[in-house]
């Protein structure tokens, strides 16, 4: 069985986000890196295929520069087979679903993961376009997927007040949430192994990106708290009938 | 831009033609270091990183949301941490290869060690293990023995602990009066005495115990199971801190352990007890480093939340020097231990080269560089206690309170300057070393004293240096020279009698510890200059700047407390007016400079070199 697990490079949660000074980019002095959580539980649950003794093998993509080598180093260190990078910046989602999808055209996967969405950009969408590319279902917010045979899957995805259980048959595009599995440490082998893993650099797809960033604005700052004394209940009404909130 | 680039190409050349020589210990105080020739933690590679940052994961999912259960000493609790932290090959960075290890440099077992340092109860239950437990099989057993132990051991199957303290013997450990007989049938030694402050001794399943053979005059070292019998222990210490760590008392009686489990030769215990020190005392700097960047974390992090007459505490003038202080002494201690510790590494190849086994080559260079181990220990352990306390004053009442981090970071830190040998200890060593070495011939310090007590016969010359940090490491350089001149002088009027005169032997070896650490904190930061430009280390530049500002300050004040206890009344005069020409005052803004290196942190929310 071969799975591509997909994952970003993307800020560690607790970095404080700033831009250049012209709103154009990601200012990225100081900031650290890691795996998009939501795509390690793709690479979580895919190793935890292996460890259940089925035959597979796990290839890590990231579409992006050398800066993202790392990243792709770490996820080996888990416990992915071999890496590739397309070497191209990920310019927008839909360009990178196409970029994919053009990799992944014709390797006969049987399995596509990426996490629910990026915690940098939060678009959701890269999944999708990618089955929409492939022609393949999509299973999307996936909490728990387990094989039923080398052609079916059953997985539980999170919806509104509960869950859904679907079954579809391979190869198929899922997008992992909490619960499909937990994130693992890298051990200190794995990290040492990682350097022998193949890690592949393969020229993108000719693609024109859809779309250009124009710029990036920080939120509104926060107004200040105005506090009313409990006589002052004329004053509160007042205040809030001036901003037009009742 | 260029300019930069052939800085770098410079520095791989020079780095391969120097790595050919490695120093001797103690010789910095009497050579020029260039930067290039010392490692700076920046350097590490990324998969250094990532196992440091893999080490982080460990403590943030398996150990910092389960304080509470470590430190009230949960039944089964530490082991089971123990074992985890063997399942991610925590336990076998140091180990070689051949013995289920991983065969890691010195530098990335210290890096590791650092990342654990701010685990508190566990960070000492690693440290006993990994290294007073396991080293002394990993460099001192025979085949035999490191087959058996060390791949259970670095699995953390088996768990270890180090038994050299008793009752009347602490710091004096070669006064233990613990025993060993060879029984009738020449197969076992019965070992009978009595240990204390056994650290992992609740859970330990193999003991390294001291002990003598017979009447002999100096221990032998011996590996033994608990399963031999003949072991019982106390309950388990109720101590300030690391709480959540066994401390047991041990008591051997006439416990039954094969004579192939011998460690080296008989009556060789003593030399392994301090070259394992040796080790251990360097690691325990590196495990400082680690807890004091936890403690500035928080405190930044505190002082950026916590609104006092309408602002952020974070931006005041008092918080912005505590915590700029913090990070100056942390980062400052930091560039220090890495130093020696890639010292002892090159050491150690330089030895292999020339034929050595690599145990024999470890143990040496660790010998070799003890001066630098006994610096680290002291200076690592005094800068966390000085960042804890500190801490504690960030926090104000909340760092009383037992509900915040900082009670417990306070506490915890408090052995460091107790274990490993006590900092008092640790600085009579060096300094009694390096004077060892002089009258061997082995460093040529009283030929250097002499020549620095020439110079006070001339006058001062005036050379203003010029260039980034030059004020700074000619500066340094003087205080070598007020070391020499206080540290010779008190060698040729006191003789031996100086190892007597432990208050001035202190003083002194306060004086050789802050000019090691001034260095290599000038030299950390003229070296990142290289590699990343100026304009990026601002912060490094501020801290080593006002870290050799002090420097100068405490070497002026060790070394007037120094030659007015010992020196006869008619050298003192020229005495102090030397120390004052080699501790002129920089001429500096410390304000300022403390406020950028604050501010870079406040801004980030956590400490960033």
């Amino acid at each position: 069985m071969k799975i591509l697990v997909c994952v970003s490079h993307v800020p560690d949660t607790t970095t404080k986000i700033q831009f250049e000074s012209d709103g154009s980019a990601l200012n990225k002095t100081g900031v650290t890196f890691v795996i998009n959580p939501y795509d390690e539980f793709g690479l979580s649950r895919a190793i935890g295929f292996k460890e259940e003794g089925k035959s597979v093998n796990i290839t890590v993509l990231c579409v992006g520069g050398p800066e993202v080598e790392p990243t792709l180093r770490k996820a080996l260190a888990i416990g992915a087979d071999d890496a590739v990078r397309i070497n191209t910046q990920a310019n927008d989602p839909a360009y990178v679903a196409a970029q994919i999808a053009s990799y992944a055209e014709g390797k006969e996967f049987d399995l596509i993961f990426t996490g629910k969405e990026s915690i940098d950009y939060n678009g959701s969408t890269v999944p999708g376009m990618l089955a929409e590319h492939l022609l393949w279902p999509f299973v999307s917010f996936a909490t728990k997927m387990d094989l039923q045979d080398e052609e079916r899957a059953v997985l539980h995805r999170e919806v509104d007040g509960g869950e859904e259980v679907v079954e579809t048959s391979l190869p198929v595009v899922v997008s992992c949430q909490k619960g499909i599995a937990e994130w693992r440490i890298p051990n200190m082998r794995g990290i040492m192994a990682a350097r022998k893993k193949p890690l592949a650099v393969v020229s993108p797809a000719e693609i024109t990106p859809y779309f250009q960033t124009v710029r990036y604005n920080y939120p509104p700052p926060k107004g200040e708290c105005v506090y009313f004394e409990p006589d002052q209940a004329g004053k509160l009404i007042e205040t809030l009938a001036q901003k037009g909130l009742i | 831009m260029n300019e930069c680039a052939s800085e770098q190409t410079n520095y791989s050349i020079m780095s391969t033609i120097e790595k050919k020589q490695a120093i001797k210990g103690g010789e910095f105080l009497l050579r020029e270091t260039a930067a290039r020739e010392v490692f700076i933690p920046e350097e590490f590679g990324e998969e250094q990183r990532m196992m440091a940052e893999a080490t982080k994961d460990f403590i943030d999912s398996e150990i910092t949301p389960n304080v509470e259960r470590m430190d009230s000493m949960e039944p089964g609790f530490m082991p089971a941490l123990l074992e985890k932290a063997g399942e991610l090959g925590l336990l076998a960075v140091g180990v070689p290869e051949e013995y289920g290890g991983l065969g890691m440099s010195f530098n990335t077992s210290m890096l590791i060690t650092e990342v654990i340092g701010g685990t508190g109860s566990f960070s000492t239950t690693y440290g006993a293990h990994t290294g007073i437990g396991t080293l002394p099989i990993q460099y001192y057993g025979n085949e035999a023995q490191k087959a058996k132990y060390l791949p259970k051991l670095a699995s953390g199957e088996w768990k270890a602990a180090y038994c050299l303290t008793e009752p009347d013997a602490g710091s004096d450990a070669n006064a233990g009066k613990t025993k060993a007989v060879l029984n009738e049938a020449g197969t076992h030694y019965l070992i009978t005495g009595q240990k204390m402050w056994i650290s992992n001794g609740g859970f330990a399943d193999v003991f390294i115990v001291f002990a003598k053979i017979d009447d002999d005059k100096n221990h032998s070292a011996f590996i033994v199971e608990r399963s031999f019998g003949g072991i019982s222990m106390n309950d388990e210490e109720k101590k300030m801190g690391i709480k959540g760590s066994s401390t047991r008392q041990i008591f051997f009686n006439e416990c039954p352990v094969p004579v192939e489990n011998l460690l080296s030769e008989r009556g060789n215990g003593f030399k392994i007890a301090v070259n394992i020190l040796n080790v251990g005392r360097i690691k325990l700097a590196a495990g400082c480093i680690g807890g004091s960047k936890v403690v500035i974390d928080n405190a930044v992090n505190y002082a950026n939340e916590r609104q006092q007459f309408g602002t952020a505490i974070a931006n005041f003038g008092a918080i912005k020097q505590k915590l700029a202080e913090m990070a100056i002494r942390t980062f400052a201690t930091e560039s220090a231990s890495y130093r020696a510790g890639q010292d002892i590494e090159d050491k150690i190849e330089d030895l292999k080269a020339n034929g050595l086994p690599k145990n024999q080559a470890v143990l040496k260079a660790l010998e070799q560089f003890a001066i630098e181990c006994a610096m680290m220990k002291c200076h690592g352990s005094e800068v966390l206690d000085y960042v804890t306390d500190e801490g504690v004053q960030v926090y104000g009442g909340m760092g009383y309170s037992a509900e915040a981090p900082m009670e417990r970071a306070y506490r915890d830190a408090r052995i460091t300057r107790i274990y490993e040998g006590t900092n008092e200890i640790n600085r009579m060593l060096l300094v009694g070393m390096l004077l060892k070495r002089a009258m061997k011939g082995e460093l040529a310090l009283f030929d250097a004293a002499k020549a620095v007590a020439g110079e006070l016969m001339s006058l001062p010359t005036h050379e203003e240096a010029s260039g980034l940090l030059a004020q700074e490491k000619a500066a340094v350089n003087k205080l070598k020279k007020a070391v020499l001149m206080v540290l010779g002088k008190a060698a040729q009027d006191l003789g031996q009698q100086l190892q007597q005169e432990q208050e001035v032997m202190m003083a002194i070896a306060d004086m050789i510890i802050e000019v090691y650490v001034a260095e290599s904190v000038l030299l950390r930061a003229e070296k990142l200059v290289a590699l990343r430009g100026e304009e990026n280390c601002q912060e490094q530049i501020a801290m080593a700047r006002v870290y050799t500002y002090e420097a100068i300050e405490r070497v002026g004040a060790f070394g007037r407390e120094a030659i007015l206890s010992f020196a006869a009344e008619e050298d003192r005069k020229m005495l102090l007016l030397g120390l004052k020409r080699f501790t002129k005052p920089l001429m500096l803004n410390p304000k300022a400079l403390r406020r950028q290196v604050a501010d870079a942190m406040i801004a980030q929310n956590r400490y960033i070199f």
